[in-house]
């Protein structure tokens, strides 16, 4: 007797980003407000970051409040139920649990429970690292919808004192449900780590040494200046890669939301890549800080509430940061 | 042909020209890149990234803390050049 055939998934030709959902910390923290514990002032701030505000989230909202309200926007705006999303991806390095993940609570929170719920850790590459994820899954026809979750709360870990990444970082959650298209809305994505400078982004101390009474609570550090080179000029090799294997070139975009880690990246990158002065260019971080994986889909949440990118145009995003992991994508604007 | 010392000179000034908006005539030999210049550390990560490619040469991330002045780093971009 012959062996019974196996079913497979059936595969579905194209995905898009259905919708997108945003929210940031409640709090405005000023450069006023943190410059005093680096000996630093406003205009300091500003010229070096180009950052006037960033959003903080306060001890009675949780990195789960955020994640909740962005997911719900997200799922409200896809038209979709809840019950339909067949994986939840929750991208975070700042849950504050070794386990359970953050993923699974959201999936519950939000009635997409029993989905497959997991969180990925790419840092400020992570929302780009699930949009690669999610298109994997619904084209490969293992989940109909998927949701991407960037969220950060990162104010839990920073020094009031350190002056290479602190005085940067924000709170806040972006959402995206990805689902079936009957056109490409989601390109090749070209990702990557480089573990030979797993140190230029990373924590002060483990857990552990943490625990030891060896270290105090860990927080965030980085290179500045290594990361800054390699944010640009390394960045700018991935973002060409990446509208090349779309098949566009870049005066086809309407938008480039990069990772909003700091406006001097952000404007050198622009230069590097000599975009045309049409392509609209995500500048978020004036007013929200760097979200890490959250700031990609707040920057193009923003864009597109501001009206100067329509939903159907072209942008390429790109997340880099602690890994050192970046990922890149040409996506149809929902 | 490697470059002669005020030809690296001339080009490097033409670079911080570009990034900063710093008049050519300017960027001189004995000028510190903080305190006369006042060129910022990002911009001059900018500088050296361009200067490495202008010159074809490789300034290690960890030699950028010693180019305090300009002859600092017009002597090492000669020297490189090999």
């Amino acid at each position: 007797m012959s062996q019974p055939k196996l079913n497979q998934y059936e595969t579905t030709k194209y995905s898009r980003i259905y919708s997108l959902g945003a929210t940031r910390g409640d709090l405005v923290v000023t450069n006023d407000d943190i410059a005093g514990p680096i000996d630093s002032s406003d205009e300091w701030i500003r010229q070096r970051t180009g950052i006037i505000t960033r959003r903080r989230a306060g001890k009675d909202q949780s990195l789960m409040d955020m994640a909740v309200v962005a997911s719900n926007e997200a799922i409200k705006r896809a038209g979709i139920d809840p019950q339909e999303i067949g994986a939840v991806i929750f991208s975070t390095i700042s849950h504050p649990y070794q386990t359970p993940s953050a993923a699974s609570l959201l999936a519950d929170k939000i009635g997409a429970n029993p989905a497959p719920a997991f969180d990925i850790s790419a840092a400020c590459a992570g929302y780009c690292y699930g949009i690669a994820q999610a298109d994997a899954l619904v084209r490969s026809g293992v989940a109909k919808y998927v949701l991407v979750v960037g969220g950060e709360k990162l104010s839990d870990f920073i020094d009031p004192t350190d002056r290479s990444i602190s005085f940067l970082l924000a709170d806040g959650a972006g959402a995206a449900i990805v689902g079936p298209s009957d056109t490409p809305g989601i390109a090749p994505t070209v990702w990557g780590s480089d573990g030979s400078h797993w140190d230029s982004v990373s924590m002060t101390a483990s857990l552990l040494d943490f625990r030891d009474g060896e270290a105090a609570w860990p927080t965030l550090r980085q290179d500045g200046m290594k990361v800054f080179k390699w944010a640009v000029w390394e960045m700018v090799k991935v973002a060409k890669e990446a509208l090349l294997v779309a098949g566009v070139k870049a005066e086809d975009l309407s938008a480039l939301v990069t990772h909003q880690a700091n406006i001097r990246i952000i404007d050198e990158l622009v230069k590097q890549l000599q975009l045309p002065e049409n392509v609209v260019v995500a500048r978020d971080i004036i007013n929200t800080g760097n979200t890490s994986a959250a700031s990609i889909p707040l920057a193009m949440d923003q864009i597109l509430k501001d009206g100067v990118v329509k939903p159907g145009g072209l942008a390429l995003q790109i997340g880099f940061g602690a890994g050192l992991a970046f990922a890149a994508q040409v996506v149809v604007l929902p | 042909m490697a470059l002669s010392q005020n030809e690296v000179l001339a080009g490097l000034a033409e670079i911080v020209n570009e990034e900063t908006g710093i008049d050519t005539e300017s960027v001189k030999m004995e000028k510190s890149f903080t305190n006369d210049l006042d060129i910022d550390s990002i911009s001059m990560m900018t500088i050296v990234v361009n200067a490495e490619e202008k010159f074809s040469v490789k300034i290690p991330d960890e030699e950028v803390k010693n180019l305090l002045t300009v002859g600092d780093a017009v002597n090492f971009i000669t020297s490189a050049q090999g």
